[in-house]
């Protein structure tokens, strides 16, 4: 094995961390840690929200430094003061969130930071090579002219990558790269790493799903509470096991669900029609009926309806045609206001831009579409509020360190799991979740799951539109496949798989019916 | 509800307190170029602010209409609308205002006549405001353009009005045409607190207004709506608030609080509307609003303060012999560094949400690209 890498940087055979603590006030987020990862590996550092794991990749990567431990390079020990110092040595890391410059191009933003070889002036034009020989050597499709704010965020995570390529990372940090991905996204993502680690580079990929983690890794470490549960190779455990050792305790995959009992139709769609928002048809003749005490799963590839389906029916897209029943009652032409009060409960795709307004607190949020409720004619009752705010917390099981915190400061499971309580505390007639587990770590999605399933028995009419086809396969009682803006079948659950939904949504229809 | 002050909203609330001294420090410089010293400079305007009763009204006097203005301006603003045409609403106000009590004052009694003048002033700085308002609700129309607009259009109206329909009939008489209004009913007035200064009630309407604005935005469904408005369109949408009647909303109540400072002033103060009338007072009140951190109680001490700055700066003009001018660099200087002082503080916060968000440090030259889901 050569000592280079197709980048034209050394690479690094091991990298290795010993005995990391890292403290934060009140918290220990690292606690006497050992890691490594070697080239040619792609190595998924796996856990919780909250277990440590961007803390311990960001000492590695020079941003902090640990209270105890060291890190070793190939064998050596070495200091890093800053990011400066490891991506001097072939360290790179791509953060949660992008750090590119939106009104640069690519390539200016590949070479903002890097000191000019000659002179003053930074030869872009060099840059601009090198990017592209960077893109066919990783098979990273991107334009250098091109302005981040043109690029999709696949594209400019893409354009991170070639970042650290370009600035000499042999070793690949990559924190939750998948979390702003959609799953298109994710397996360009995938032959991109490992095209990389084919050429000999030392990948860590920090994540919290694992069908991820199974599918992409060699190895896999498992960190808990700032410590590290175990190291194993991929091969030797399965989603089980690695579960458990996330979370502390079993994970039911398969939330129990009591045998159906599905009463009267509360939520009728027939014909719909709508536009996209580039005005063109979208939803081409849309049939569904949900009754109460169902869970109807929308299964489908990303575009093809789904989202402006559900928009439609909450009233934020307006139909070109067709006839939405509420309990018998026409909704169409109704505004959002009313659709909710007629017991309507919709959990938005993208919930930090549509479910909440992140600089309110809890508590204002908790009473978003109903402030009338909690108010003594036009003067709110800050009492029944905060009792309000107080209970879902509670019966929820919301972290948060009060109901006076901004809501942008919780998790994103958190988040949703205060949308998910706002919408149920209304006691709505029909419940539509969209992506309601997106970017959602296991415990609160097991959480979520069990709290639909309970809606299910109270009676409630479930929409739940969702890519992940498990989580459609776990809690629907039937699957409605979308494809072209049109349900092309609806299965009983038990007659669905994956192969059969899989082909439907491909728009093969032909077996079925 | 958001009534919790942590130590960094502290400092932030300091911010413009800051930026204030600063502006002064600069403009020190710039009476050194003139061969003044600043010190002494300052000394006389401190002295022309707060020096006696006498000037301590001053500033009370002409804390008063910025109070108002700014007051409304806020409320603009946590709409998520930026109004600029305070300066127009409060002409429309001052105007209706003053017609309504020359040519109804005779037939009404005076109990009704003040509260009355005052509430035509209000309409009509609303309807002012209603305008862009609707536009901005109705087509997206950038209520920036349109409020300076109908800010030209008030200019004009003015004018006109003045030197035509509204014209003093004793300039009239006298043939001198000076473009002023005729003196509105002595029952009009509002009351003097301490003659000989001009210092009248209007200054508790300006304080109840600062304290029925906090009372609407944080007590009241409507103001939670405001503001929610304000702070995110989309998540309001989907909560199904009528987003477009909100931001009119926001508009409208601003523009009746600006007319309303019109009436005041008219009534208060000058009696009369003249040429010039109340110039500037529009462009001060929204500096007053960002200085008072775009919170109606914040606006109180910021238009104080306001009221000193421009009483002493008069003061310190006359006395120094400093040219004119220099007042108004002065207050440029100000505005200047107070709306950059906004800047930096949204720059912080939004650095420490970002470390909140993400638990990191975040490089000087880089922002984050996608303003993507946090999913941490
Ligand atoms: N800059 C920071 N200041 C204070 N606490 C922090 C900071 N960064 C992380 N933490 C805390 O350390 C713990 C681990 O955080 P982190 O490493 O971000 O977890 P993960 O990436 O696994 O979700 C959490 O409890 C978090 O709140
Ligand atoms: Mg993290």
């Amino acid at each position: 094995m050569v000592a280079t890498l197709p980048s034209g940087h050394k690479r690094i055979d091991c990298a290795e961390m010993r005995g990391v603590s890292k403290r934060f006030p009140g918290v220990l987020a690292n606690q006497n840690v050992d890691f490594d990862v070697k080239a040619g590996e792609i190595h998924a550092l796996l856990g919780e929200n909250g277990a440590g794991k961007s803390t311990l990749m960001k000492v590695l990567y020079g941003l902090y430094r640990p209270e105890e431990g060291q890190i070793l390079l190939d064998g050596q020990p070495v200091t890093f003061h800053s990011p400066a110092d490891a991506l001097a040595r072939g360290i790179g890391m791509i953060h949660q969130h992008f750090m590119l410059v939106p009104s640069l191009t690519v390539a200016e933003n590949v070479a903002l930071g890097m000191k000019p070889k000659r002179g003053i002036q930074l030869d872009l034009e060099e840059v601009r090579a090198k990017v592209r020989q960077l893109s066919a050597l990783y098979g990273l499709k991107v334009n250098p002219d091109a302005y981040i704010w043109q690029l999709s965020v696949g594209e400019q995570q893409r354009v991170e990558i070639i970042k650290a390529l370009y600035r000499g990372g042999a070793l690949v940090i990559l924190d939750e790269p998948t979390a702003v991905l959609t799953p298109q996204e994710v397996k360009e993502l995938f032959v991109t790493l490992r095209t990389m680690s084919e050429q000999g580079h030392a990948l860590i990929f920090i994540t919290h799903k694992l069908g991820e983690v199974r599918e992409l890794s060699t190895r896999i470490t498992v960190m808990r509470d700032g410590r590290v549960v175990n190291t194993t190779p991929n091969q030797d455990v399965d989603r089980r096991k690695l579960a458990r050792m996330m979370v502390g305790r079993d994970v039911l995959f398969q939330p129990d669900r009591p045998p159906i009992n599905a009463g009267a139709v509360r939520l009728t769609v027939q014909d719909l029609h709508a536009k996209n928002d580039q005005g063109l048809p979208c939803l081409q003749g849309v049939n569904l009926d949900v009754r109460s005490g169902e869970i109807v799963g929308i299964a489908g590839v990303s575009g093809n309806g789904q989202r402006e389906f559900a928009e439609t029916i909450a009233g934020l897209r307006s139909a070109v045609s067709g006839v939405v029943l509420l309990d018998g009652k026409p909704i169409l032409r109704e505004a959002v206001s009313s659709r909710l009060k007629a017991g309507l409960a919709y959990v938005p795709e993208e919930r930090m831009k549509h479910g909440i307004i992140g600089s309110f607190s809890v508590a204002e949020n908790a009473i978003l579409q109903d402030p009338d409720d909690y108010a003594r004619g036009t003067f709110f009752n800050f009492r029944a509020i905060s009792r309000h705010a107080d209970q879902l917390i509670r019966s929820f099981n919301i972290k948060t360190p009060g109901s006076g915190a901004a809501a942008k400061n919780l998790s994103g499971g958190n988040i949703q799991k205060l949308i998910l309580a706002r919408e149920l505390s209304r006691k709505p007639a029909v419940l539509i979740a969209a992506q309601p587990t997106r970017g959602v770590d296991i415990s609160a999605t097991e959480y979520i799951h069990h709290v639909l399933i309970d809606q299910r028995s109270a009676g409630v009419a479930i929409v739940l539109i969702s890519e992940d086809l498990d989580e459609i396969l776990a809690l629907s009682d039937r699957i409605a496949v979308m494809y072209e803006g049109c349900i092309v079948g609806v299965l009983n659950r038990e007659d669905a798989d994956v192969e059969t939904l899989g082909l439907m949504m491909a728009g093969v229809t032909d077996h079925v019916n | 509800m958001n009534l919790r002050i942590s130590r960094s909203d502290f400092i932030i609330a300091l911010a413009p307190l800051i930026a204030f001294l600063l502006a002064l420090v600069a403009g020190g410089g710039i009476l050194l170029v003139l061969g003044k010293n600043p010190i002494e400079a300052y000394g006389v305007m401190l002295d022309g602010a707060f020096g006696n009763e006498a000037s301590l009204f001053r500033t009370l006097t002409r804390a008063t209409p910025l109070l108002i203005i700014a007051v409304g301006i806020c409320i603009a603003f946590r709409a998520g609308v930026i109004n600029i045409g305070a300066e127009g609403q409060l002409f429309v106000g001052a105007i209706s205002a003053a017609g309504f009590s020359i040519y109804a004052g005779a037939q009404l009694p005076p109990i009704l006549l003040v509260p009355l003048t005052l509430l035509v002033g209000m309409i009509a700085g609303a309807l002012w405001g209603a305008v862009p308002g609707f536009l901005k609700a109705r087509f997206d129309v950038n209520e920036i353009l349109s409020t300076v607009m109908m800010n030209e259009i008030a200019v004009q109206l003015l004018l006109f009005l003045l030197s035509g329909p509204m014209i003093d009939p004793e300039q009239l008489a006298q043939g001198t045409r000076v473009p002023q209004s005729a003196q509105l009913p002595e029952a009009s007035w509002l009351a003097r607190l301490a003659p000989p200064s001009q210092l009248h009630t209007g200054l508790f309407i300006g304080l109840a207004a600062a304290v029925v604005v906090y009372l609407l935005l944080w007590r009241t469904t409507t103001g939670f709506r405001i503001r929610a408005v304000g702070q995110n369109r989309d998540a309001s949408r989907y909560a199904g608030i009528s987003v477009p009647r909100y931001l009119m909303l926001g508009l409208v109540l601003s523009g009746a609080l600006a007319g309303l400072a019109g009436a005041v002033e008219v009534t208060g103060i000058t009696h009369r509307v003249v040429e010039g009338f109340a110039v500037g007072y529009g462009f001060s009140g929204i500096v007053v609003a960002l200085f008072g951190r775009l919170h109606p109680l914040g606006a109180v001490p910021s238009a104080f303060l306001f009221g000193a700055l421009l009483v002493g700066a008069d003061k310190m003009q006359r006395t120094m012999q400093v040219p004119s001018a220099t007042i108004t660099v002065l207050q440029g200087l100000v505005v200047i560094f107070v709306v950059s002082s906004d800047f930096w503080v949204r720059r912080y916060t939004a650095r420490r949400q970002a470390r909140v968000a993400t638990n990191m440090p975040i490089t000087p030259e880089v922002t984050p690209a996608t303003p993507s889901e946090v999913s941490a």
